[in-house]
């Protein structure tokens, strides 16, 4: 087992200088490398009110009352990690490498270390991360959160997380990532690795709210196993300077599900380059990539790559984008691969401005032109997500309608 | 109620409307029949004010006031509906939503959609997979929740079946105040190809559209007779001769 802890430093260190394929380069010298380490906090009480609002708006709750467990790292310090539930688990990565010699055998295993220079950074200078696992038929009764928080200006925040949902057991997080409302520039290295077993359900439900400047590289993958199912759910409606991820899913076992659904918002000076891919390599395997765009003025690469690889798969992929400015711009590019017969694989895509036939009808009915508008656009942004406990959904619709007044 | 002058309208740079004159009185349902493309939905959507219906001449006047050049929803507000031909779909809002919109409060969604047996479509995003009578009960239960003065209805009995069109039937009456017959203050301008509405109301007046401007108007049942036993051709030469 060191050898192969040796050959993935080895990886690592040749990755250094490689470049991402996707999104613009980050010289990663220019963000600083190590944060002033936090104390734990036993229950969570350090956040003024302006930081505990950017919390809530990527859904955490401080309280904690409705979830049951919670993980929050705040720059490079994990500051709390408990969880209140049985046959649920929350450990800091660095404990739970150190608790379990097995965890080796899922460090790396779905993502490649030597993907790009993100993937190196944070195998070379990990600060921390979560892992989370539901034990074998365990059922999560409330969502467990996970916050990744940077508080201090240009810090390069290195992080890597696992996520386990054991056989037959049901598993649902959100995650939120936010930098303080003072931070305007810094780096987010994320790698998650997914891992759902036979049976098992994973709904995860990922928050982003940064400063402006900010630049954010997750690079993640999920193996899914024989009739497992995994929902993922992405939101970004705030101001980032550039936002660069591409995850894979491989559904490896029979009849397993993979769902992605994205609502993005890309305010002027943002870039937003996102995607789903997934390799659907078992019999009935099925998987669903859905994205929901909206640029008042920035960029959004919208990609999706559904890959059939034997008979009897069934894939859609359906992205919607609404142009509300002149400016920026909303870019599809949707790939359907099917490699043998017997595949069912289909797209749909439609960019464009609201229709103005849409607006009036609305006027007719006596709502102003703005009113109207307003109301499309909610009604846009309002995905109802088939598999997600509801009380996950109505934290997101509450934090997409949050945005919405600052979209208006 | 309802005054239109010499009204003038282009659409698409093409001159749809070529000089309409038409008086509807408070209480009053006129019919105005005529083939496709002659006009009819044009005169609908302009007086509702919809953007792409340019008028390069003539006037148009609700309970006195000059609105034509009003915006829709000013124009709704005034008290003036519209229930639309083919209504387009809008992802995301609810049938729920827009009955809520148009009812601003004082009624109950619910309610009205059991009235119409029409709940299972209230959660559904508005028009998308209904069919055709399934869209024209969604628009007048719209039309109801927003209580309009004057109902402007395009082609309200097309593509609905002979089930539904008594229910159809049933809507326009109870929004044209058709049970009152003293004191009516509803008005309604119904625009139909067919004219099968009429065997489910009545119409105080009916005119005929043809290239753009109303002939032969009078009594409603008499003129749908006789388009229904002539035909639209009959009209064509009858109107040409007129115009000599």
């Amino acid at each position: 087992m060191h050898s192969r802890i040796h050959e993935i430093k080895e990886a690592a260190e040749s990755a250094k200088d490689k470049k991402g394929t996707y999104g613009p380069d980050i010289d990663l010298s220019q963000y600083k490398k190590n944060a002033t380490p936090h104390p734990y906090e036993e229950k969570l009480g350090s956040f003024g009110p302006e930081e505990s609002d950017k919390l809530t708006a990527v859904g955490i709750d401080i309280s904690q009352d409705q979830r049951s467990g919670t993980f929050l790292l705040k720059d490079q310090s994990v500051i709390h990690c408990r969880t209140k539930q049985d046959g649920l688990e929350v450990l800091s990565m660095k404990e739970a490498l150190d608790r379990y010699q097995w965890l080796e055998e899922y460090w790396w295993k779905a993502v490649s270390v030597d993907a790009d220079k993100y993937t190196a950074q944070a195998e070379l200078s990990l600060n921390d991360g979560y892992f989370i696992r539901s034990y074998a038929f365990a059922k999560s009764l409330s969502p467990i959160q996970a916050c990744l928080y940077m508080g201090v200006e240009n810090l390069s925040q290195n992080v890597h997380n696992i996520i386990i949902a054991e056989e037959g057991s049901e598993l649902h997080i959100i995650t939120g990532c936010a930098t303080a409302p003072y931070v305007l520039s810094g780096l987010h290295i994320g790698i998650s690795e997914f891992y759902i077993k036979k049976g098992a359900k994973l709904t995860f439900t990922m928050i982003h709210n940064w400063g402006r400047d900010v630049m954010v590289r997750p690079r993640s993958a999920a193996i899914v196993e024989e009739e497992g199912i995994f929902l993922s759910n992405f939101a970004c409606l705030h101001p980032v300077r550039s936002l660069q991820l591409y995850p894979v899913t491989r559904l490896v076992g029979q009849g397993a599900i993979a769902r992605f659904h994205s609502i993005l918002l890309a305010t002027p000076g943002s870039d937003l380059d996102t995607g789903a891919r997934v390799f659907l390599q078992a019999p009935q395997t099925r998987s669903e990539i859905i994205t929901r765009a909206i640029s008042t003025g920035g960029k959004i690469m919208a990609r999706g790559h559904l890959i059939g690889e034997v008979p009897g798969i069934k894939a859609h992929l359906e992205c919607m984008g609404l142009l509300l400015s002149e400016k920026g711009g909303i870019h599809a590019v949707p790939e359907l691969e099917g490699k043998v017969g017997g595949v069912d694989m289909s797209h749909e895509a439609a960019v464009g401005k609201i229709a103005q036939e849409e607006v009036e009808y609305l006027m007719a009915r006596g709502l102003s032109e703005e009113e109207a508008t307003s109301t499309i656009v909610r009604g846009f942004l309002d995905v109802r997500i088939e598999g997600l406990p509801p009380s996950l959904q109505e934290e997101l619709s509450r934090v997409i309608k949050q945005s919405e007044k600052a979209l208006m | 109620m309802l005054r239109v002058e010499n009204l003038w309208v282009e659409v698409a740079g093409k001159q749809v409307l070529k000089g309409v004159n038409l008086d509807i009185a408070p209480g009053e349902t006129h019919i105005l029949f005529g083939k496709n493309g002659s006009g009819k939905t044009t005169l609908l959507m302009t007086i509702m004010g919809f953007s792409s219906y340019h008028i390069t001449e003539g006037r148009i006047f609700f309970k006195g006031e000059d609105i034509t050049h009003l915006p829709p929803y000013e124009r709704a507000k005034r008290g003036i509906g519209l229930s639309f031909q083919r209504p387009p779909t809008i992802r995301g809002i609810k049938t729920r939503d827009i009955i809520n919109i148009c009812g601003r409060g004082r009624i109950s969604a619910d309610d009205l959609a059991e009235r119409f047996q029409f709940q299972d479509f209230l959660d559904r995003d508005i028009n998308l997979g209904f069919s055709g009578g399934e869209l024209k009960k969604s628009e007048l239960l719209q039309l109801i929740a927003q209580d309009p003065e004057l109902t402007l209805l395009d082609e309200p009995e097309s593509g609905v079946d002979l089930e539904n069109l008594q229910v159809i039937g049933e809507a326009i009456r109870n929004l044209l105040q058709k049970h009152i017959r003293r004191k009516r203050a509803k008005s309604g301008l119904i625009i139909s190809h067919q004219g099968f509405i009429l065997n489910y109301l009545e119409a105080d007046k009916g005119a005929l559209m043809w290239n753009g401007r109303v002939h032969c108007r009078g009594n409603a049942r008499e003129l749908f007779k006789h388009i229904q036993e002539k035909g639209y051709e009959e009209c064509a030469e009858c109107i040409a001769e007129f115009m000599k």
